[in-house]
């Protein structure tokens, strides 16, 4: 029994948004609040869905909904939570909608913290893999090789040398109850796993990549396109961790698609050489390796 | 439920909140602008698969009668729509 | 209602304790720990039914209690010195949200250097950020504001975060016999939190928005008029009080033997203990001295310094925190209010106790006999720089 576009709630709970067309973020956070309903009690925190959805007195989420500090995005969650259940109020869920930026870098120790005490909320992390809001600049979930405004592609240096940080494995190892990697290029997915998230009591973590044709360098149109080539080459990966299972892989492509054409359609990626080109085909097939292996280990 | 286009824009000192705090889906302004083109459907092609419903990221094609319609108010034209579906039941048309 | 001998920490804990806020959140500082120790273990025992979240930082604290004064739970929390500016930017988000969560601050001294002992450079550094500030005397103060705080923050024209601030160890760890009211007169004195200002399952808000140039001076004007409406809820949560309990405090600011005072110090917090056996002591050999206590810095009791100094021939402050490049800031805002009233009165600014370091009775019998000169002087006590500072 699988929640799917026909059984999708009609309602719209993020509308008339400032967000760039073609927005992944965005999209993310629609389909994310269709499946939790009108009980859930959002909390975004500084970043793009916050900038564009809150300003006054344009406010896009007919749910209820709160900005968030940057950092605080888990630990204000935890406060409403709690604060909901003392009053008595049942029935609602907890969402959070963070960048990669608030998740991976600022957000983290709350983030963790939220998960160390169990809180019953639900996080979710829309990758966009950078700062997209404030400019486009590196955060610790830009891939390797990528354009941004602070790691721009020169003669010296060609973009961002670090590769990104295991933000869902990292989640995982905490002995969280459910974590799952998402794309918006596969929405049935995201929304089973949003609803299945959302029947678990304690703390949930959703990771999802959701591509900006602004700071990627792709047409409005190619958002979804591009996120489902995320998959299908297998630089991002679909899985699930729960507690007492493990590690569970959702998708496994037969044959990878072209690392270099998935790169190459991308303007931040445009300026890659061959020898680049090899350095991510090569570390896709060391990750791979590692997700097969680690297949039912991590508990 | 959506948030919906009001008639009054708060703007007095009494008009305006005491706290960061109001009515949820309060809209004041329209995305129409933003368009350069727009999609459109032609409903005899169209299936009623709702794969356009589900990817629009601002969730202006809504359902009407097994098929899909949508709401020019709010769509930015960035032709997500067409791309998906499977059909070509949508066209990318010029704004006038 | 039971006496008790209580710390300062314990005392306020009683005071929460019959607050009944339904979520702490809690992470440790000395010397603020004790309070959410003994929270905790009334939490366990029973004796106080809220939700009590053990946060991994001080940012995570103001942060998750802003979360549920954010669906409408009474929340509390508690800091120090490093904790309070870790949580600096939670603390205009509180306000700037009109949240009312009361937050108890154990006062103690900023790094660097590193230093755990009370001085109120914390707080003091902290004066714009929007929350109403008291400082307490003593233990049974501390215990009552635990509760004031709350009936004060919570009053619709208010809506304001409340900061409580006890000395660090001088007032926190020392003992003295508390008056504990029972639960049926707290419950009395204080109303359950209603609001609208809150994310509600039956009407959907939007909270914490952005205001853009042409609206957010009106946002911070209405915040401004919120804690200036605090004065007068002080007043009248202040009368509800002694009609309940007995116990009447005096306003923003408490002046005592100032009516015929020649000469009066200014001061906050515990070492007012000190400065009015002093005055008894000087008054006993016919100096005409006086203690003007200074409870609430903010909202600022610029009228009440007016009526207590308008007739001294000099004045002086005595304050733990210094702004460094100018003054002392309590002596800043002193003299504004002097001049606003067209006082010539001389105010001399004194900066002791910095790093929990002892201030003397004598130090204090000093700072008197200067004001005879009538002349002004600023100095750090017991080092100098007099004359130094322009």
């Amino acid at each position: 029994m699988g929640i799917n576009v026909k059984t999708l709630c009609k309602d719209e709970f993020f509308y008339g948004h400032k967000a760039c067309a073609g927005c992944g973020g965005s999209l993310a956070v629609r389909i994310a609040l269709k499946v939790l309903g009108e009980r859930s009690f959002a909390v975004l925190p500084a970043g793009c869905m916050s900038a564009v959805g809150f300003n006054f007195p344009q406010l896009c989420f007919g749910n209820n909904a709160v900005i968030s500090t940057f950092a605080g995005t888990a630990s204000m969650l935890t406060g409403i939570e709690a604060g909901l259940r003392a009053q008595g109020i049942r029935d609602f869920q907890a969402v959070g909608f963070a960048g990669d930026g608030g998740t991976a870098d600022i957000g983290l120790q709350a983030l963790s913290g939220a998960i160390d005490r169990n809180d019953d909320i639900l996080y979710i992390c829309y990758d966009n893999e950078a700062y997209m809001n404030t400019g486009i600049q590196k955060s610790s979930l830009t891939p390797f090789g990528a354009r941004t405004t602070t790691t721009p592609a020169g003669k010296n240096i060609r973009g961002n040398l670090r590769p990104k940080k295991n933000m869902f494995e990292i989640v995982a190892v905490h002995g969280i109850p459910y974590a799952a990697t998402a794309s918006i290029g596969d929405l049935n997915d995201f929304m089973e796993k949003v609803e299945k998230a959302s029947r678990i009591k304690g703390t949930k973590y959703i990771h999802v990549i959701a591509p900006c044709p602004t700071g990627w360098g792709i047409a409005p149109d190619e958002t979804v396109e591009v996120a489902k080539e995320a998959l299908d080459c297998g630089l991002w990966y679909l899985a699930e961790y729960e507690e007492g299972s493990g590690m569970t892989l959702n998708y496994r492509p037969g044959t990878f698609a072209s690392v270099e054409h998935y790169l190459k359609r991308q303007g931040r990626f445009r300026h890659l050489t061959g020898d680049d080109i090899d350095i991510i085909n090569h570390s896709r097939d060391v990750k791979w390796k590692l997700i097969e292996k680690n297949l039912g280990v991590i508990k | 439920m959506k948030p919906y286009l009001r008639d009054r824009i708060p703007e007095t000192l009494a008009e305006l909140p005491d706290a960061t705090a109001y009515e949820a889906g309060y809209l004041v302004t329209k995305n129409a602008g933003w368009r350069s083109s727009r999609p459109v459907i032609h409903q005899e092609t169209c299936r009623g698969c709702l794969k356009c419903y589900l990817y629009c990221p601002e969730g202006v094609i809504f359902q009407d009668g097994g098929k899909v319609k949508i709401d020019y108010d709010f769509c930015k034209g960035c032709g997500i729509c067409r791309k998906i579906c499977r059909f070509g039941a949508i066209e990318m048309e010029e704004e006038k | 209602m039971a006496r008790k001998f209580l710390s300062g920490n314990e005392a306020f804990a009683e005071g929460i304790r019959l607050a009944g806020p339904r979520v702490i959140s809690a992470y440790p500082i000395t010397p603020q720990t004790i309070v959410v120790e003994r929270l905790s273990e009334m939490v366990e025992e029973g004796s106080l039914s809220a939700e009590f979240i053990h946060v991994e930082s001080e940012h995570s604290a103001l942060s998750c209690a802003i979360g549920a004064s954010a669906v409408g739970a009474r929340a509390f929390t508690a800091t120090s010195s490093q904790g309070l500016l870790y949580m600096a930017e939670c603390l205009t988000y509180a306000s700037g949200g009109r949240f009312p969560i009361v937050m108890m601050n154990a006062n103690r001294s900023t790094a660097l250097p590193w230093n755990i002992y009370g001085d109120q450079r914390d707080s003091i550094s902290l004066l714009d950020s929007g929350w109403i500030q008291c400082y307490v005397e003593n233990a049974q103060e501390a215990l009552d504001l635990a509760l004031m705080s709350y009936y004060i923050a919570e009053k619709k024209e208010v809506s304001t975060p409340f900061m409580v601030n006890l000395d660090g160890f001088v007032l926190t760890h020392t003992y003295e016999v508390t008056d504990v009211p029972e639960k049926e007169q707290a419950d009395a004195f204080l109303p359950g939190y209603e609001t609208e200002n809150k994310l509600d399952p039956d009407h959907p808000r939007n909270l914490g928005f952005s205001v853009g140039p042409e609206h957010n001076i009106a946002f911070k004007y209405k915040e401004h008029l919120g804690i200036l409406h605090a004065k007068e809820a002080v007043r009248e949560a202040e009368e509800r009080f002694a009609q309940i309990f007995g116990r009447q405090y005096t306003g923003l600011v408490e002046a005592y033997r100032t009516e015929d005072a020649s000469f009066v110090l200014i001061t906050l917090g515990s070492i007012a203990g000190l400065v009015r056996e002093t005055v008894d002591r000087l008054r006993e050999r016919g100096e005409k001295v006086g203690l003007l206590r200074i409870r609430y810095p903010r909202p600022f009791p610029n009228k009440e310094i007016a009526e207590v100094l308008g007739n001294v021939r000099a004045a002086a402050v005595l304050e733990k925190d210094i702004s460094f490049g100018n003054e002392g800031t309590v002596f800043s805002n002193v003299n504004s209010a002097l001049h606003k009233a067209g006082i010539p009165v001389p105010v001399s600014g004194y900066i002791g106790g910095l790093g929990g370091r002892n201030i003397s009775s004598e130090e204090i019998e000093g700072i008197f006999a200067d004001l005879k000169s009538e002349k002004r002087k600023t100095m750090f006590l017991g080092l100098g720089g007099e004359g130094e500072w322009v």
